[in-house]
């Protein structure tokens, strides 16, 4: 349809407002959210991040498409949640207790809405009973943990420990990440997945979130 | 005179900009203000008379008067003396005002060890650490050392301490280091003063520098701020890094980061005098160009070297010792990316006069350290000391022989009392990594390439060097001090 091939464009060119009118306009034409969200939305995100991947995009268009996602997601979110088709996830993340350095993890947030992913950021310096009370109150499925210090990476088994007291561990996947980090210790504290980078961050949650 | 600072040319700020970055600086600090966490900080700035900007959950902006920068400026000392862990007589490193040398100490706190032998990137133990510190020790170019990684086999919670502890026990250089807790200081600190006696005797002879790293954008963290109070407080020189990331957690502009990295340092400045006037502090830094397609923070990159030197100009203008992490590199082995980035990081450093060099052996980001590329490196800083000495008159005329031998009658230079007076002093001769051999000869040798001769350096090193070991005193009250931290985390015994 070619008003959804318009779509795809204006999110890989990043022009914010455009993908916001357009999916309005889409949505007023009498499009289905679900069509508009698999039809255009993700394939322009997945286009994206293979050009991403190939060095083609750079860090920041690879942002503004997200960013031009989520504003398109806006206006989705509430149609999908209502007519009951299934979200691809809902993550809550945030960089662990005591460290300071959150700009990695900002990174992948972007890159978890530009996949379509509904994403709650807590930020920087986030306690176990903070991440706790996020995956409570947003129905979470993905948990987000980031560190990078060598010293703060300890506070991750806390939170999964306390996701575990809460009751909540079976209800989300837990996936690690930040300099410190590695797969061998994701295996130690029990995270269900540990990525190098936003890119492969972002197929690992497809992954985790599709095996459930 | 001449002579001084031959080799420091290199100024890649113009007059006008040098000032304008300054001057930026000093509005960033006033309008925007910096965000501090720290309480002592926050008094600090408070009892000084800052205006509040905005008081936020877990600390308070304060717009900083250029008044309170340049008095603190006024107070901070222009020369820091270094000395050896034995405390020997004459510093070991002599920085900032008047000092014409380029010193080396390898980059700090890697989560990584390059394994040469399996090829591969792996978590270090204490005896990587134990090995990398002696390597330091022997290698005639690195002047310092750093509390280089993090050993993987004690707790995290005692690391920082650790680290120290076996860097105090391996060598006796100085050290660079710096804590990951809150209760490291204090423990690092009694380290220090068992090994030189008293607090007042380690006062006078420095031996220990700790990094303080402020977070970029504009805040002190109370960690960072901790550190820098106590550090003044005990007299001990604490080094800023501040770490602008271009378009990541900085202006994306070099000018734009460097006016971040003005602003942060000085605002560390401000802070280090509140606490103490006359503390001994040190402008570094660890700015990087954050890369675009990647997402990572290459340290090899030519933009961060230009934002290094920037720094290092603007530090000199204010008349501090300075510091760079340069010299460092993004390959994840010991390989040609390894070297050309390592060499021309070096070389840039030396020619913007700076003070002090953290680099060798680093690689990945600042993420990894080798031994190989240590050694490597090595070379590259016994190149770069001679290139910081320039090219002086050493003789009078200066072609002595062309206008005093008859070099028409046979007379050749191998053996004139001027080549025989300066064939040494003149020039850097590098150890066997760096490869002079006639191509046959080399051949012969069996071909090897630098990384392989670098190998065998590190095994014959080893294997024959013997740092001088510490008095028995002292090894067994440190020895008590670590035995003390491991037992409160659960180590019954430390690694040997």
């Amino acid at each position: 349809m070619a008003i959804l091939d318009d779509l795809k464009v204006t999110v890989i060119d990043m022009e914010v407002e455009k993908t916001a009118k357009l999916t309005q306009k889409a949505l007023d034409d009498g499009l289905e959210a679900g069509e508009i969200l698999d039809g255009a939305l993700i394939p322009a995100m997945d286009l994206v991040g293979e050009q991403y991947e190939r060095g083609e995009k750079y860090v920041p268009e690879m942002l503004l498409s997200a960013h031009a996602m989520k504003g398109a997601m806006k206006l989705l979110r509430p149609l999908l949640v209502s007519s009951g088709a299934k979200m691809k996830g809902c993550v809550v993340m945030g960089t662990v207790e005591g460290d300071l350095h959150d700009i990695g993890q900002n990174l992948v947030g972007m890159m978890f809405e530009g996949a379509g992913f509904e994403v709650y950021n807590l930020g920087a310096e986030i306690s176990a009973e903070e991440f706790v009370k996020g995956v409570r109150e947003h129905e979470a499925n993905l948990v987000g943990l980031s560190a990078l210090l060598t010293t703060t990476m300890l506070h991750m088994s806390e939170v999964i420990d306390a996701l575990k007291e809460a009751g909540l561990r079976d209800q989300v996947k837990v996936m690690i990440g930040g300099a410190p980090v590695s797969q061998e210790f994701a295996d130690e504290i029990g995270a269900d997945g540990y990525a190098p980078d936003a890119a492969s961050a972002v197929k690992l949650a497809e992954q985790l979130v599709s095996h459930r | 005179m001449s002579e001084i600072r031959n080799g420091r040319v290199l100024k890649l700020l113009d007059q006008r900009l040098e000032d304008r970055i300054i001057d930026e600086a000093m509005e960033v600090l006033e309008k925007t203000g910096v965000l501090v966490e720290n309480k002592e900080g926050i008094q600090l700035l408070k009892n000084a008379g800052m205006n509040i900007i905005r008081t936020m959950e877990k600390g308070t902006v304060f717009s900083i008067k250029r008044s309170l920068v340049e008095d603190s400026l006024k107070t901070t000392p222009s020369s820091i003396k270094l000395y050896d862990r034995e405390g020997g007589e004459e510093p070991t490193l002599s920085i900032g005002e008047g000092n014409n040398e380029i010193y080396f100490d390898p980059a700090s706190t890697a989560l990584y060890v390059f394994d040469y032998k399996k090829k591969e990137v792996r978590v270090p133990k204490t005896n990587d650490l134990v090995d990398f510190v002696k390597l330091a020790d022997a290698l005639t170019n690195i002047d310092a050392q750093s509390t280089a990684m993090i050993p993987d086999d004690v707790p995290k919670d005692i690391v920082d301490r650790y680290r120290l502890y076996v860097v105090l026990r391996n060598s006796n250089k100085p050290v660079v280091t710096g804590t990951f807790t809150l209760d490291g200081f204090n423990v690092m600190k009694d380290m220090l003063v068992a090994v030189r006696g008293s607090e007042k005797a380690l006062q006078e002879k420095p031996f220990a520098i700790f990094s303080v790293c402020p977070s970029p954008p504009l805040k002190w963290s109370n960690l960072t701020c901790h550190d820098l109070i106590e550090c003044a407080k005990a007299g001990i020189p604490a080094e800023f890094i501040s770490m602008p990331m271009t378009g990541a957690s900085a202006p994306v502009t070099l000018a734009g980061a460097v006016v971040q990295h003005t602003a942060e340092t000085l605002s560390g400045i401000v802070i280090g005098q509140l606490a103490k006037p006359g503390a001994p502090l040190i402008y570094g830094g660890s700015p990087t160009a954050f890369d675009m397609r990647k997402g990572t923070t290459p340290m090899g990159a030519i933009e961060t070297m230009m934002i290094d030197a920037a720094y290092i100009q603007i530090g000199r203008r204010l008349g501090l010792p300075t510091q760079a992490y340069m010299g460092l590199s993004d390959a994840k082995l010991p390989d040609s990316q390894a070297g050309l980035e390592s060499g021309i990081g070096s070389v840039l450093a030396a020619l913007s006069g700076v003070d002090v060099v953290a680099g060798p052996g680093m690689l990945a980001f600042e993420s990894c350290q080798s031994m190989e590329k240590l050694v490597i490196d090595n070379e590259i800083a016994g190149m770069t000391k001679r290139l910081v000495k320039g090219i002086v008159a050493r003789t009078d005329p200066l072609a002595e022989d062309l206008l005093h031998g008859d070099i028409y009658q046979g007379d050749h230079f191998l053996t004139s009392p001027t080549t025989m007076k300066w064939f040494k002093d003149e020039f850097f001769y590098p150890g066997s990594v760096i490869d002079r051999d006639d191509v046959d000869i080399w051949g012969q040798k069996g071909g090897s390439t630098a990384e392989e001769r670098a190998h065998e350096d590190v095994e014959k090193i080893l294997a024959s060097h013997e740092p001088i070991p510490l008095s028995e005193t002292v090894e067994k009250e440190l020895v008590n001090v670590m035995e003390k931290e491991a037992n409160k985390y659960g180590l019954k015994q430390l690694p040997s």
